[in-house]
């Protein structure tokens, strides 16, 4: 068919286009010439000599803290949030709640960080990692919301019914019953949460203080001053560990959806 | 379905009130107050001190010098220095051209993915996503080693006999640079969008159609593509308004001419050290996206 070839080429393009960069960047980190146009054979040498970088290991641990906080904050908040577009159709201030959750979606970053930095100077806190902690979990917990929320519009809610039909009180039908179902969608939320939150830069430039460097602040003042091969090597093990999470993530779901099906089955053949 | 009273989940203990309070409060005191003391610090002055601007605020009983010590004084230098207007203009030009070329791009690839067999859709979708979750940063860097000019794709032209061993390609550090790379870093944010509303298509309409003698072409002008505007709209909102504002690409790929408004809150903030005019300029840039936001918000409303 003429239509199906003339799509499997622009995948191609396109995907190669989104891809070959990224691989460019892997494969030149092994590389053992200093020069990112001359190919020296290949060598491990640049990861050794990060290993040993002692500020890029400290950015790099302050960045993993930064990460799991605001992510896990960020994800109590965003479920929450999530809970109250879906489950509480009506309440005062229901307008200006929903644009607060989607507008951090799309705001300029530099603006995000300045609004950000200037009320953290309005209330005199020091900069430093909780300001960026606290930055960080208001924007990620938006997305989490958005990812939590989607999930809530799909979910049966006969099992909930059922379960305080049964007398099961309110609070532990949450935790026993709706929790569990959402429970891909919450892990889902966090590792986003968590990429993103490793990932910004200008949000935490403004944010930050002394002795909070975040890695991508690190990385870009090494990057303006030129490529290299020790930021590759970094950049190919941030490469690594989020492609690594992502199949995971992806693996688990495909696993509970498959068990989730089979459960439901279960409980049909049970019912009949 | 939103509209269905919540049932005994609602109807429990006024405690369940937290689920909505303790969001909202978060959000309002980190991501909208801000906003205000944004616009307040916009009126004042920028001082030698720290925090480097005047007056600050010290109780209500000096309220009436507060207040009079505000002023409009740096939206008038926006307006007076044209390097400003410049800036926001060619930010919207920018982000206009962008958000076009993405749509030529993302477009076709998103229905390719449409129309792909359902088994490997899937994995198709995970191969957007997954570029999406490595670092912007390191998405951007990616394409410095490669643009520069005696960058691989120099090296590759001249291998091939496109370019002779003694020119460069002269694209880093220019306004192209900037395109690429903010093509490529929003592409997966234009894809999504559309192939959500592109998979959802009824296939029988277009089955009518050719039965009915219509050209594809046509059927794809008639029928596609006006069912797929709303993930039109929504991609190009969700590239448009944040590239507008856009600092990483055009301080790394762009050239010293390249103008973008984000850039020049920046400088203003970090080189300067002018927080009051830094605030003047990220109010006005917020109003100028203020029409695209409203639309986004209602386009997202209406999916949720």
């Amino acid at each position: 068919m003429k239509s199906s070839r003339f799509d499997s080429t622009v995948l191609t393009f396109c995907f190669a286009f989104l891809y070959l960069p990224i691989v460019i960047l892997v494969v030149y980190s092994f590389n053992a010439s200093k020069l990112v146009t001359v190919w020296g054979g290949f060598s491990l040498q640049w990861y050794r000599s990060l290993w040993s970088n002692e500020s890029l290991m400290d950015a790099a641990w302050v960045t993993a803290r930064v990460g799991v906080l605001s992510a896990s904050i960020g994800t109590v908040l965003g479920t929450l949030a999530a809970l109250t577009l879906v489950r509480f159709p009506r309440f005062p201030g229901r307008i200006p709640f929903t644009g607060m959750i989607y507008a951090p979606l799309v705001m300029p970053e530099v603006i995000t960080g300045l609004s950000m930095l200037l009320l953290f100077v309005a209330l005199d806190v020091d900069r430093g990692f909780w300001t960026v902690t606290i930055a960080h979990t208001t924007f990620t917990m938006c997305y989490v919301a958005i990812i939590v929320q989607s999930r809530l519009l799909t979910f049966d809610r006969s099992l909930e019914e059922a379960a305080m039909d049964l007398g099961c009180p309110p609070v532990k039908t949450f935790f026993k019953i709706t929790l569990p179902l959402i429970l891909p969608a919450i892990v889902s939320g966090w590792m986003l949460a968590f990429t993103l939150s490793l990932d910004d830069l200008v949000i935490a430039s403004f944010t930050t203080g002394p002795g909070a460097t975040t890695l991508p602040i690190k990385i870009y003042s090494q990057v303006r001053l030129g490529v290299t091969p020790e930021i590759n090597a970094v950049c190919t093990l941030l490469i690594g560990l989020v492609t690594i999470g992502v199949i995971i993530a992806s693996i688990t779901t495909k696993r509970n959806e498959a068990r989730r099906i089979r459960d439901e089955h279960a409980a049909i053949r049970g019912v009949l | 379905m939103a509209d269905a009273p919540a049932p005994s989940f609602a109807k429990a203990s006024p405690l369940r009130w937290l689920v909505v309070i303790i969001p909202y409060l978060w959000l309002v005191l980190f991501f909208a107050a801000p906003f205000l003391i944004i616009f307040k610090i916009s009126l004042s002055d920028s001082a030698i001190a720290m925090p480097p601007y005047e007056p600050v605020f010290e109780g209500f009983g000096k309220l009436g010098d507060f207040l009079s010590a505000l002023d409009f004084e740096n939206y008038q230098s926006l307006v007076e220095d044209s390097l400003y207007l410049a800036a926001y203009l060619s930010s919207l030009r920018i982000a206009l051209i962008s958000t076009l070329l993405l749509l030529l791009i993302g477009y076709p690839m998103a229905l390719a993915m449409a129309r792909a067999p359902s088994t490997i859709r899937p994995t198709l979708m995970m191969m957007v996503i997954l570029p999406f979750w490595t670092s912007f940063l390191i998405r951007v860097y990616a394409w410095i080693g490669i643009l520069k000019p005696e960058g691989l794709l120099t090296v590759a032209l001249q291998a091939v006999g496109l370019l002779a061993p003694d020119q460069q390609v002269e694209i880093y550090r220019t306004d192209y640079a900037v395109f690429i790379g903010i093509v490529y870093s929003y592409l997966p944010f234009m894809v999504l969008p559309l192939y959500a509303t592109l998979e959802k298509l009824d296939g029988t309409l277009l089955e009518a159609a050719s039965d009915l003698g219509c050209p594809p072409w046509k059927a794809f002008w008639r029928i596609t593509f006006p069912l797929s505007l709303p993930g039109v709209i929504a991609g190009a909102m969700i590239c448009f308004i944040p590239i507008t504002g856009e600092f990483v690409i055009p301080d790394l790929l762009g050239g010293p001419e390249t103008l973008m408004i984000g850039r020049t809150l920046w400088v203003e903030f970090f080189g300067n050290r002018d927080w009051p005019l830094a605030s003047a300029v990220a109010v006005v840039l917020l109003l100028a996206l203020v029409v695209p936001i409203v639309i986004f918000q209602n386009q997202q409303q209406k999916v949720g």
